[in-house]
Parts: structure tokens; C-alpha cells; sequence
């Protein structure tokens, strides 16, 4: 059997030769520590510092405003708990405002911090395109705000926030503004500067570099307690030795994404409105979940009534489509996702969810015989949905 | 390719039926049913835990199979939970393995293997399929008899045995043990247990006492010819045979005889008076799709455990049966299934009255 058309690069993508070939030498050649005083530390250090000055060329930045992180998530938790922290401790402040619709990463640190820290998290509502609104937050902002979360585009439906807008309601009210830019950076330009936030997360494995390595910019003045002590590495935020050959390949990574960022659009969109296209017009009872115009070019996400996503997962797997859902589940336990939930979609919808999202490998050929495919395998996985009733 | 669907549980027989078809050239997919427990208990389902799935997965990945874990917790709970309290509500002794096998693991799973594009689902059972001369499909107990499992198997049918693959049925469990070792499946030593998995390794008194405690009325305790001797707890805490517990002050030793659900009361009597030479069994099943002219003589098992005993089994209108014992049998259970052998093949069997 040949291996399945990868369809779910929104989870995670292959690593870019290129992006290989610049992390090689910093496993066992250069292998120094970049704190150390001698030439293989030197050499490291280097390596590290002309990465986060690669970073920052990207983001529009200082280098120094680059923290490195092991991944998205935990760019997301010291951005949340690190600036919660310490814009209590200056101002008082212990709201924290977080959209319905964000990433685990970012709500699940947000429950921590109302449960066990004492803080108050407010839920902004999105709308049914799971867009948050820039009055929505002007209205839920008061003075014992501390944080705005608000990602910058979502990894289950694709809409893309009007990050700058929001940034500016924030910055009116003298509130710091974090974005998780995860999903968005491959796609979408990530100049700080012209966003407007003051935090802004990313994971090097959505853009063809490593997993296992992330970033956090950190606007220059915005308070930070670190979540791990220890060594005073990355300016005292984040203790541990760089891990410096993905860090290397993280900024190889970027760059690469910048630099080839309107031909890889050029790339996945037409395809992706195939998909979105081909399925709303051959599916019955489906919708398009996200905003049809402000989404990602290579997302394209549905519901689909009375269909268990996970079957359907499963069926479209054993025909050689490798997709995800709303509910990324392996574990047989399905419950509708809160992001497809908090769309207003019923239970019936909800748990029906499909996401496609494209890469530099998909051709019009895979979208074709994946449009072929997948009406029989809904029809098919609806009639089991109806008998699982028992 | 031939294309198979095994339906794993992390256990040593379901991981080498994988590997043996694996070796003998199918195109191999696992599965696992996500069943259904008492809320708060979901990580202690005996079928399911999350270590028993993860060793699945292992197996799968060693094996280089696709393993999906498919959510029958709805299904579950309506059909096997609702049959295990509606059996002790008719103040009988049910048996869910056997709807289990029936609804869930052949129907319900089975669906699901088809519409991945399976032509056959297999199994871990220790049972074996042989075809008979008109080509039909025989079921036969595995050749370790110690293991066999065509009990709960006898709700089969010639569609669904058309569609089935029972690797194992061909070897003892301690050359199941020895090829596992050979393939190096990371399978861990589980002791077999008989408890139902969405017990969660509770009682399953306890579990009636939480999810149907209307039905745990107390009620009098009555010989067979109307004596009342003592107070019951509720029916369903009671088994045909059972001594202990009877709490009535009688000067010989008392034994649950049987259960009257119409009037509540559970009806005792001496040792000289406990078991039957004869059943009644309704909703037969017939593996051969069709029922034995009149009466014939087999070897009859009336619980998963018990020893096949030889009787004579005549049909009656319909889907019954009567089965008459050579000696009479102590444990007769009403909701407990007979099943019927002849020599190595099983050829069916009912539900007790």
C-alpha cells in the first residue's frame, strides 16, 4: 500500500531538507554549550545569536525581544503566566481576557490561573466564523485588566483575528496584548511592529522545521516573570541550555517561510478553495466552519451532520487520506470540540468535524481524488452514526 | 489484498491473532472498542484501560498496522447495560458477554470494519471455523479445550462466520504465549478474569445498588410449598445454589432454589431438593441457520465454566428448546445461555427461562 496523501499539515509538517541541512552541524561538530567561556561555547553562542537575529529580521524586531522556548505551547504558558504575574504584581491588575476559541495551550493556562493563582479569566465570545470582534473586547477591557489572549489564527477553523485592531483597543486601555501566531506564521506576515502586540507566540514545526522548538517575542519593557528558573539564559526567561541545533533550524525554518511566503500561498490556495468548493457542493448537510475569506490558504474545515468525525477520520485513513478533526482524538472518547462549540454549532454538528489542510507536497491530483473519495465514506459513516444509537 | 480487521484488546491472544495474519500475508488493520462505564470509573473498564489500550497501540506499531480505537459507549450502554438490569429486573442471572459478542463486537464493530473496506474481522476467541461438506460453516471448540470460548460465541450466524477469522482457535494458550515471544509483542501478563469489564472490578451488587437500586426490594423468603422463612435483601443479590446469606433460622441448611420476580420472593429448599434434570431455552440460535429436526442427543453447558453434561435437546414451536439432563444439574440459571455440542462442534444455543 502506497502512504496515505498527507492532508493535516496544520498538525505538523515534514522538516525542509534546507532547514536539515542548516541544523547538521550542531549536533555532534558544533556541539558547545553557549554559555561556556571557551571556542566551542563561542561557536554555539554564535550560532544562537545570529539565529535570533534571523528571527528578528523576520518579526521586525531586537533580537533581544526573542526568547526560545521548546515549542508553541510553552511559548503560550510564559507569555500567559509570565505576564500575568507581573502585571499583578505592578498594577494589581487580575483579569485576564481570553478568547472562547483559542488553543488549549493558551484556555488551559488560563483555567490554572483562575484556579490556582487567583486570577479572573473572562471568555470573549466569537462569532459564528469563531471571529473575535475588536468591541468585543473594547467592552469586556476595564481597569483590572491584565492580558488580552487573542490567536492570531485559529488551528481548527482557519479564521485569522484582526490581530491589529485588537491590539490597539488593548494599548488604548494600556493592556498587554499576546498573540499565538502558531498556526498563522507559515502563512501569515508576523511583523510585530505592525500587529501591534506585545507577545506573540510560535512553534517551528508548522512552518517545516523541527518539532520540539518554539519562540516567544517579548516586546522590549513588557513584564515578565519567568515560569522556569534556573541559568540565566535567554535574558532570564527561560533557564536550561539552548537547544541549539533546532533553535538554528527553527530560524532557517522562518526565514525560508518568509522569504517564500507568496509562492507557497500561491501553491495551497487554489486547492484549497477546491476542497471547500468541491465538498459544500457534493456533501449534504455540510458546512464550511471558519470564515469563508479571512482563513488560512491552506485550511479548509467542515461539519458534517449526524457523522462521528472520528469514524470518518478513521474510513478516510484506511482509504489513504491522513486528515484530522475538530476533536483530535485517538483514544475512542469523543467530545465536540469547544472551538466548534462555541461557533453555535448543535452536538449533532459539532462532533462531525473534519479539517484539511494543505502543504508544498499536495497537488491538484491529491485534491481530486480526495473529492472523489469522500462523499461515499460520509454517507457510509453517517448510516453507522445512525446505528450507533443502538 | 485481503483485508482484516482485528479487534485488539492489549491482551496476548488478539495481539498474535494480529501477527499471525499479519504473517500469513493479509493486509492487516487493529481496532479497539472504547466501551461504556459508570461515569468516574472510565479508566478502570477491564476491556479498555488506558494501559491496555497503549500496549494495543505498541502492538499495532510493532506489527506496523493501522489501530484505530472506536467510541462504542452509547451502543454499549443501551443495548449490554440495559439487557444486564432488565435480566436481574425479571429476577434472572444475565449474561452480557453474550450481547456483547452479539450487538457489539459482531455487529456494531463489524460495521465498522466493513465500511473500512474489511472482507473479514478477527478476533482473539479460542474457537475454530471449519467448513462442513454443503459448505456451510461449522463452529468447533479450540483445540485447548481449557481456553474454549464457543459459549459466548453462540450467537453466531453463518453471514457473520462468512465474515469471521479466529487465528488462535488452532493453538494452546501456551503456544500463544510462545509465538507472542517470537514475534516480541509487548503484550503483559493479564490474568484471565471473569468479572464484566463495566463493573470496573466493583460487585456487581454494588453496581445495581447505584444504577438500579429500585429493583433491590426486600421481600420474603419462601420454601416451595409457601413457608416463609426470612426476609430478602432484593432478588438480584441472590444465585441459584447459593447457601450463604440466607439469614433464615432453619435447623438444615437452606439453598436458593429459584426467584419469583412477578411476587418478589426468592424461594429455598434443602440440598435433596436443589437442581433439575431439564431446562427451557428460548431465543435459539442455530449455527447452521437452521434448527435439527426434532429431538437429538448433545452434550449440553448451561454457564461459561460449567463442564458440558449429555442430554436430550427437542425442539419446541419456534425459537425454544428443551433440554433434558441424563442426571439432574445443580445450577440452573435462568438469563444464563445452554449451549449445545456435538462431539467438537458447537451447534448453537438459548437463552434460560
Amino acid at each position: 500500500m502506497s502512504a496515505p496523501i498527507y492532508f493535516d499539515y496544520a498538525a505538523t509538517t515534514p522538516v525542509d531538507r534546507r532547514v536539515l541541512d542548516a541544523m547538521m552541524p550542531y549536533f555532534s561538530a558544533s556541539f558547545g554549550n553557549p554559555s561556556s567561556v571557551h571556542r566551542y561555547g563561542q561557536q554555539a553562542d554564535a550560532a544562537l545569536e545570529s539565529a535570533r537575529e534571523t528571527v528578528a529580521s523576520v518579526l521586525h524586531c531586537q533580537s533581544g525581544e526573542i526568547v526560545f522556548t521548546s515549542c508553541g505551547s510553552e511559548s503560550d504558558n510564559l507569555a500567559l503566566r509570565g505576564a500575568a504575574l507581573a502585571m499583578r504584581e505592578k498594577t494589581g491588575a487580575n483579569w485576564i481576557l481570553v478568547s472562547k476559541a483559542e488553543h488549549h495551550a493558551v484556555s488551559k493556562t488560563a483555567e490554572q490561573l483562575e484556579k490556582y493563582y487567583g486570577f479572573q479569566v473572562k471568555w470573549l465570545d466569537v462569532d459564528e466564523h469563531g471571529m473575535v470582534m475588536p468591541d468585543v473586547v473594547e467592552k469586556a477591557i476595564c481597569d483590572k485588566t491584565a492580558l488580552v489572549s487573542v490567536m492570531y489564527a485559529n488551528n481548527e477553523i482557519g479564521t485569522i483575528n484582526p490581530i491589529h485592531e485588537i491590539a490597539e483597543v488593548c494599548h488604548r486601555h494600556g493592556v498587554l496584548f499576546h498573540t499565538d501566531a502558531v498556526q498563522a506564521a507559515t502563512y501569515l506576515p508576523v511583523d510585530v511592529s505592525a500587529l501591534g502586540v506585545d507577545l506573540m507566540s510560535l512553534g517551528g514545526h508548522k512552518f517545516y522545521g523541527p518539532k520540539g522548538v518554539g519562540a516567544l517575542y517579548i516586546r522590549k519593557g513588557t513584564p515578565l516573570i519567568p515560569s522556569q528558573t534556573g541559568g540565566g539564559q535567554e535574558n532570564s526567561l527561560r533557564a536550561g541550555t539552548q537547544n541549539v541545533p533546532y533553535i538554528v533550524g527553527f530560524a532557517e525554518a522562518l526565514r525560508l517561510a518568509n522569504e517564500e511566503r507568496e509562492q507557497r500561498t500561491a501553491h495551497v490556495k487554489p486547492l484549497r478553495d477546491r476542497i471547500i468548493g468541491g465538498v459544500l457542493e457534493t456533501i449534504s448537510d455540510s458546512k464550511l466552519t471558519g470564515h469563508l475569506e479571512s482563513r488560512l490558504p491552506n485550511h479548509a474545515s467542515f461539519v458534517f451532520k449526524d457523522v462521528d468525525g472520528n469514524l470518518l477520520l478513521q474510513m478516510l485513513d484506511a482509504a489513504g487520506f491522513a486528515c484530522s478533526s475538530g476533536s483530535a482524538c485517538k483514544t475512542g472518547n469523543p467530545e465536540p470540540s469547544e472551538v466548534i462549540t462555541s461557533l453555535g454549532f448543535s452536538r449533532d454538528w459539532a462532533l462531525g468535524s473534519l479539517r484539511v489542510t494543505l502543504g508544498k507536497d499536495s497537488t491538484p491530483e491529491d485534491v481530486d481524488s480526495f473529492l472523489t473519495a469522500l462523499p461515499s465514506l460520509v454517507e457510509k459513516a453517517r448510516k453507522l452514526a445512525t446505528d450507533k444509537r443502538g | 489484498m485481503t483485508k482484516v480487521v482485528v479487534a485488539m484488546s492489549g491482551g496476548v491472544d488478539s495481539s498474535v491473532a494480529a501477527a499471525l495474519l499479519k504473517q500469513q500475508g493479509y493486509d492487516v488493520i487493529g481496532m479497539m472498542l472504547r466501551l461504556w462505564s459508570e461515569p468516574g470509573k472510565e479508566e478502570s473498564n477491564r476491556c479498555c484501560t488506558p494501559d491496555s489500550m497503549a500496549l494495543a497501540r505498541r502492538v499495532a506499531a510493532k506489527l506496523d498496522i493501522p489501530f484505530y480505537v472506536v467510541d462504542a459507549k452509547e451502543v454499549f450502554h443501551n443495548t449490554v447495560v440495559n439487557y444486564f438490569l432488565e435480566g436481574y429486573a425479571r429476577g434472572e442471572t444475565p449474561n452480557p458477554c453474550l450481547i456483547c459478542n452479539r450487538q457489539i463486537r459482531w455487529t456494531f464493530l463489524l460495521d465498522h470494519a466493513l465500511a473500512l473496506g474489511a472482507d473479514f474481522m478477527a478476533t482473539g476467541h479460542y474457537v475454530r471455523i471449519k467448513k462442513e461438506e454443503r459448505g456451510k460453516n461449522q463452529l468447533w471448540c479450540a483445540v485447548d479445550k481449557s481456553k474454549d470460548q464457543s459459549y459466548v460465541l453462540h450467537v453466531l450466524n453463518q453471514e457473520k462466520l462468512s465474515r469471521a477469522l479466529f487465528p488462535v482457535g488452532d493453538y494452546t494458550k501456551p503456544e500463544i504465549r510462545q509465538i507472542a515471544e517470537s514475534f516480541g509483542l509487548p503484550t503483559a501478563s493479564r490474568h484471565d478474569s471473569q468479572d464484566l469489564c463495566f463493573l470496573a472490578g466493583d460487585d456487581y451488587r454494588n453496581f445495581l445498588q447505584r444504577n438500579a437500586a429500585e429493583m433491590l426490594k426486600p421481600g420474603q423468603i419462601v420454601t416451595r410449598d409457601g413457608r416463609v422463612v426470612g426476609e430478602h435483601t432484593g432478588l438480584a443479590n441472590y444465585t441459584i445454589g447459593q447457601r450463604k446469606g440466607l439469614g433464615a433460622g432453619s435447623p438444615v441448611p437452606l439453598y436458593v432454589l429459584g426467584k419469583n420476580a412477578a411476587t418478589n420472593t426468592l424461594i429455598v429448599g434443602t440440598q435433596n431438593e436443589l437442581g433439575s434434570n431439564q431446562l427451557l431455552a428460548h431465543e435459539v440460535n442455530w449455527i447452521a441457520g437452521e434448527a435439527p429436526k426434532g429431538s437429538f442427543r448433545a452434550d449440553v453447558k448451561t454457564r461459561y465454566t460449567a463442564k458440558e453434561m449429555p442430554a436430550e435437546v427437542r425442539l419446541l414451536n419456534g425459537d425454544q428448546a428443551e433440554v433434558r439432563f441424563d442426571a439432574p444439574q445443580r445450577d440452573i440459571t435462568a438469563g444464563q445461555a445452554a449451549v449445545f455440542y456435538q462431539g467438537d462442534v458447537m451447534l448453537g444455543g438459548g437463552i434460560i427461562r
